[in-house]
């Protein structure tokens, strides 16, 4: 499959969006908005995740099978989330019969 | 001397093959062919196999007696620690991938080498990084947490070398990231014209399977271990409770990995018994298709069951309830296995070789080591076994009568294919069968040590214990014999063992067409094309032959 040549001021864009969402990233550091910061938070770093993975790793021009790899990678790290997230919902549901 | 196993009268040593196209050290640190950089592995993997061997032998001659009277308690732990550090990111991970599978998988497949040659020999030497920062941590004073790490000891008490030996773990990681990538690609993109998915040798798909836990997994625990030195060092709370953080956190990430590593251990060995079990019954394997899939099904499934570990720590008792039934279904697909390789040796032309012997054994012992399992996957007798000499056991039977059977059943089947030589049969299969009962003999007695509720990791225990830690360490010392004999014969046989020929076992497979041992690209005669299934042998039927 031949190489796609992405321009060089395709990586300058890139760069000045992450460099945006860094900015971004400071700047709501000082605004308290309750149960809305880690939203706001995982929200910016899903979108510098996102622009490094398809431009910085070329995963837009790839094949749709490192697509699938790709994927596959993300929905990893959510059965892991998934699975912790339980232990800490559900800690508090017993009361131990012998306080610690 | 005894009799050599299967040789040809006629077979000769071709003149021109990989290890001799070149004789210099700087040929070999600098080589790109598999099967070089395999041998690579092959050398280093055994000297870590032999420190690890030594810090055990050590560990099970202080249990001779209850006192310490050997070493202080101290000490003891720094033992424990690095057999465990060495033999499971120094030996057992790397060992059937790196070795085998770095030397099998182009030939397997058809290719030339793997796809990314250079990436295979930074792996090696990332690999040869870790275990350096292993051997310096060793040299350095030791490490006294345990392989796990737990969270706040490691990351804030140990006044130990836990900085070296998590770097050490940490580069290690690297090593298997970058083999399971070349792996996963390989398999993907340089098959042979008509190696179809369905017609690819089951040591292929045990591989990919790998692969897969390789990449997926290995990230988590490197950037958790990150995080331990992160505490370590700054004093930045994320395990600790005292700096704000959570120990259970740690667990929850460490297990994320190294559970399914576990599985990174145990399926390339399973990827050899479907090899060794078919050829040695000349027979078609049974159910080929949910073998495959089953690999796959362990890597999936593997993934989801770490909170097993965890049943006594903090965590939720929903959360252990969850995991506890997950964990019960990972048996399904190991269990799959298990039957049918029986199913195989059914009518079958059954021959008693060493490799088949070694194969028995893993399948023997690997199952004691999974039913036993359970006992652990189920909340209630967790409880009971939660850190005693039976959760010892149980791993010993999986990890070394599992996973080492399954390499020195790989070893004994494909080493006429690596070197071009036989070695002694007789021999060969005296040594199996002492590994076998030195094995049993050393960890049967740590399941009923266990029960009876022996802690581990103590260097002192109650007098009633001994008779059976007297069983365990006789044991030992059998099965270090066990292991040494195959390092005399394999040297022989390396000088004077006859020549093998391209298939001295009459084994189906692409391997087994080129010469032993092949030469530098493997296939001098052409592009190998494939036209029957992976396992064309003449009872049972193949596609070729019905």
């Amino acid at each position: 499959m031949a190489q796609h040549v992405v321009p060089p001021s395709t990586y300058v864009k890139v760069f000045g969006g992450l460099t945006i969402l860094m900015i971004l990233t400071v700047v709501m550091a000082f605004f308290n908005l309750g149960v809305l910061n880690p939203v706001v938070a995982l929200t910016i770093a899903i979108l510098k995740a996102l622009l490094i993975v398809l431009f910085f790793m070329n995963v837009k021009y790839s094949s749709k099978l490192t697509m699938i790899f790709v994927a596959c990678g993300f929905f990893w790290l959510l059965i892991m989330f998934f699975l912790i997230m339980p232990d800490y919902i559900s800690r508090e549901w017993l009361t131990p019969a012998i306080p610690w | 001397m005894s009799t050599i196993a299967a040789r040809p009268e006629s077979a000769l040593m071709p003149k021109r093959h990989y290890a001799n196209v070149k004789h210099s050290v700087a040929s070999w640190l600098l080589t790109t062919d598999h099967k070089r950089i395999a041998i690579l592995y092959l050398i280093s993997i055994t000297v870590f196999f032999a420190v690890g061997g030594f810090f055990a032998s050590m560990i099970r001659l202080e249990l001779l007696t209850p006192k310490g009277d050997l070493f202080d308690g101290d000490t003891y732990n720094k033992m424990f620690t690095l057999h465990g550090i060495i033999m499971i990111f120094f030996f057992l991970i790397p060992s059937i991938p790196a070795v085998l599978g770095n030397f099998l998988i182009p030939l397997m497949v058809g290719a030339k080498d793997l796809a990314f040659p250079k990436i295979n020999l930074l792996s090696w030497y990332l690999y040869i990084i870790g275990g350096l920062l292993a051997v310096w941590a060793l040299v350095k004073g030791g490490v006294d947490t345990g392989w796990t790490f737990y969270t706040p000891y490691s990351s804030t008490y140990a006044k130990t070398e836990v900085f070296l030996a998590v770097s050490a773990a940490f580069i290690a990681g690297f090593s298997s990231i970058l083999t399971g990538l070349n792996f996963i690609v390989t398999i993907h993109k340089m098959r042979a014209p008509g190696l179809t998915w369905f017609r690819l040798p089951l040591f292929v798909w045990a591989h990919y399977a790998t692969s897969l836990i390789q990449i997926l997994g290995t990230p988590v625990v490197a950037i958790t271990l990150v995080l331990v030195g992160v505490e370590r060092i700054w004093g930045k709370g994320i395990f600790d409770p005292s700096l704000g953080g959570d120990p259970v956190l740690f667990q929850h990430l460490f297990w994320f990995y190294s559970h399914p590593a576990v599985y990174i251990m145990i399926l390339p060995g399973m990827g050899v018994i479907s090899e060794v079990i078919t050829c040695f019954s000349r027979k078609r394997i049974f159910g080929y298709e949910f073998i495959a899939f089953s690999s796959l099904a362990i890597a999936i499934v593997g993934f989801l069951v770490w909170g097993h570990h965890m049943f006594v720590s903090t965590q939720s008792t929903y959360a252990g309830m969850v995991f506890s039934f997950l964990t019960f279904l990972v048996a399904v697909p190991s269990a799959i296995k298990v039957f049918n390789w029986t199913a195989t040796l059914y009518k079958g032309e059954i021959t008693f070789e060493a490799p088949m012997l070694y194969a028995f054994g893993f399948i023997g012992l690997f199952t004691i080591g999974g039913l036993t399992g359970l006992f652990l996957g189920a909340m209630a007798t967790d409880i009971h076994f939660h850190d005693t000499y039976f959760v010892v056991a149980h791993f010993h039977y999986v990890m070394v009568g599992g996973m080492v059977m399954g390499f020195m059943c790989g070893l004994h089947f494909w080493w006429p294919k690596m070197t071009g030589r036989m070695y002694p049969a007789t021999i060969a299969s005296i040594a199996a069968i002492i590994v076998f009962i030195g094995f049993n003999l050393t960890f049967f007695p740590q399941f009923i040590l266990g029960y009876l509720g022996m802690p581990r990791r103590y260097h002192e225990y109650a007098a009633e214990f001994q008779v059976l830690n007297v069983m365990s360490t006789a044991g030992a010392s059998i099965l270090g014999v066990g292991y040494a004999i195959p390092g005399f014969y394999f040297m022989w046989s390396l000088f004077f063992g006859p020549a093998a020929g391209p298939n001295p076992w009459g084994a189906k497979g692409l391997e087994w067409q080129t010469q032993s041992p092949p030469t530098t690209f493997n296939f001098d005669e052409g592009q190998p094309i494939v036209v029957e299934e992976a396992y064309a042998y003449s009872i049972g039927g193949s596609e070729s032959v019905s």
